[in-house]
């Protein structure tokens, strides 16, 4: 039994999971910042920036220890490799946050007006896909990682209807393109969070079954 | 050219210990196959019976088929016949100490009552420099004793020796084990240019190695072949949950 490197993969998701949970919570705080327009919150966003990113080196360090030093094969090799792409698409959606955040601090020069876009609603439902995601990566089901595509369609819809709502705005009331604008950025930006989720899931199922279905593909 | 190997219903016994259990495979011409599997799974037994060194335990005996080609070995050929077709290299190098070099290659042609001069030196040469050997040696052929090289040089010149008598089939039984790490990397190159003119079968418990040299691999588990497919497949994603259990450590 490999007892030392099956506990080094464990310490490998738990490292990860301290990843995710800063990522949900920079973007929980961009979407609270948005909805407040409190500039405090946008701060807080951007300082959390640097933690993360160091964080994505040290799993990535980890992950890269492992392969040199235990030359994982079949389900080991394809769970290292599945943190190696999660941890990336983490780092993004904490990039993500960072830019609503810049978007919300750029609106604070505007005034507060009702946009004909529910951008809470679709934070919301793309940090359930980030949650679902990340669920369906600690319990190692397949299944429920299967489910989160469904719910990136109607993400996808979501955006679509922002951008043809706002662009409409913009085309009638000039005089809001600033605030629709940004605001079409941030629905924009929590469409890609919506995608990470995805490609989160393609990952776990990855490691599960060992079948690639990024792109459609038929593995 | 090397030959296929189609083993059918293929049972071995030491004595009443029932060694190899219904195995049955096909292993493709021209390329390497790995073996992989815990002490005692039975693949070395396996590999014996590939060329008939099985029986040649007193306790030991083995029914089946094993075609070498359209020849069934243990029916329409001989012993002597099926070791010169199928060549075998094992975890230790044994070079015969008191020969030289050049001995130690065509031992195995003398055996079989070669004599000729001429084709001696080719094959000598030709046998060496196959074996990744020749620019090494060639200037104390028959100065130096076989047992004065290195070890890894020593293994080429037994790989050098099993190719001297023309096999279809090259057996490893764990070459590289007892090897450097530079020695090791030489002999896996030598394996990868060999398998495109013979069948090579190679017994390792180094996975890796079988990763690195062959296209497949059969995993055997208390005498019991368990899976055999495509090296990628059994080291990616294998079907048995016992054969993921035994090469991600997570075995006994």
């Amino acid at each position: 039994m490999r007892v030392k490197f099956h506990q080094s993969l464990d310490e490998l998701k738990e490292r990860l999971l301290v990843m995710a949970g800063m990522a949900e919570q920079a973007i929980q705080r961009s979407i609270e910042a948005y909805r407040t327009r409190d500039l405090s919150i946008c701060e807080l966003v951007l300082r959390s920036e640097p933690a993360i990113n160091r964080l994505e080196r040290e799993i990535d360090q980890m992950a890269l220890d492992l392969l040199a030093m235990e030359q994982p094969m079949a389900i080991d090799l394809r769970f290292i490799l599945s943190v190696i792409r999660i941890n990336a698409d983490l780092e993004r959606v904490g990039d993500q946050a960072v830019n609503i955040a810049i978007r919300v601090r750029e609106m604070g020069a505007f005034a507060n007006i009702d946009l004909p876009v529910d951008i809470p609603k679709l934070a919301e439902m793309a940090s359930a896909m980030v949650r679902k995601a990340l669920q369906a990566f600690i319990e190692g089901d397949a299944e429920m990682a299967d489910s989160v595509f469904d719910m990136d369609d109607q993400v996808d819809k979501m955006n679509d209807a922002a951008y043809y709502a706002l662009s409409t705005l913009i085309k009638e009331k000039p005089e809001l393109t600033p605030q629709s604008l940004n605001a079409l950025i941030i629905a924009r930006n929590l469409e890609r969070v919506g995608d990470h989720a995805t490609n989160i899931a393609e990952d776990v199922i990855f490691w599960v079954r060992g079948a690639d279905v990024r792109h459609h593909a038929a593995s | 050219m090397g030959v296929g190997i189609q083993v059918e219903d293929l049972n071995a016994w030491y004595g009443s210990t029932h060694t190899l259990q219904d195995i049955n495979l096909h292993i493709p011409a021209n390329h390497a196959t790995a073996l992989i599997g815990p002490s005692g799974c039975g693949k070395s037994t396996f590999v014996r019976c590939l060329n008939r060194m099985h029986e040649t335990n007193p306790i030991a005996r083995a029914t089946g088929v094993v075609k070498m080609g359209e020849i069934d070995i243990y029916r329409e050929a001989s012993p002597v016949e099926i070791r010169r077709r199928v060549g075998m290299v094992f975890q230790r190098p044994n070079p015969f100490p008191t020969m030289s070099i050049y001995d130690n290659v065509i031992s195995g042609l003398k055996l079989n009552g070669f004599r000729n001069r001429r084709i001696l030196d080719e094959t000598v040469e030709r046998s060496l420099k196959q074996a990744a050997l020749w620019e090494e040696v060639k200037d104390d052929l028959k100065k130096k004793s076989g047992a004065s090289l290195s070890g890894g040089q020593q293994q080429r010149m037994c790989i050098a020796r099993a190719l001297a008598v023309d096999p279809e089939v090259l057996l490893m039984d764990e070459p590289a084990s007892a090897l450097d790490p530079v020695s090791t990397s030489k002999i896996e190159d030598l394996i990868f240019q060999l398998k495109t003119q013979y069948t090579i079968v190679i017994v390792t418990h180094n996975m890796q190695q079988a990763a690195r040299v062959a296209e497949n691999t059969g995993f055997f588990l208390n005498g019991k072949l368990v899976e055999f497919d495509s090296t990628h497949k059994i080291f990616t994603n294998p079907r048995d949950k016992r054969t993921e259990d035994y090469i991600t450590g997570r075995f006994g």
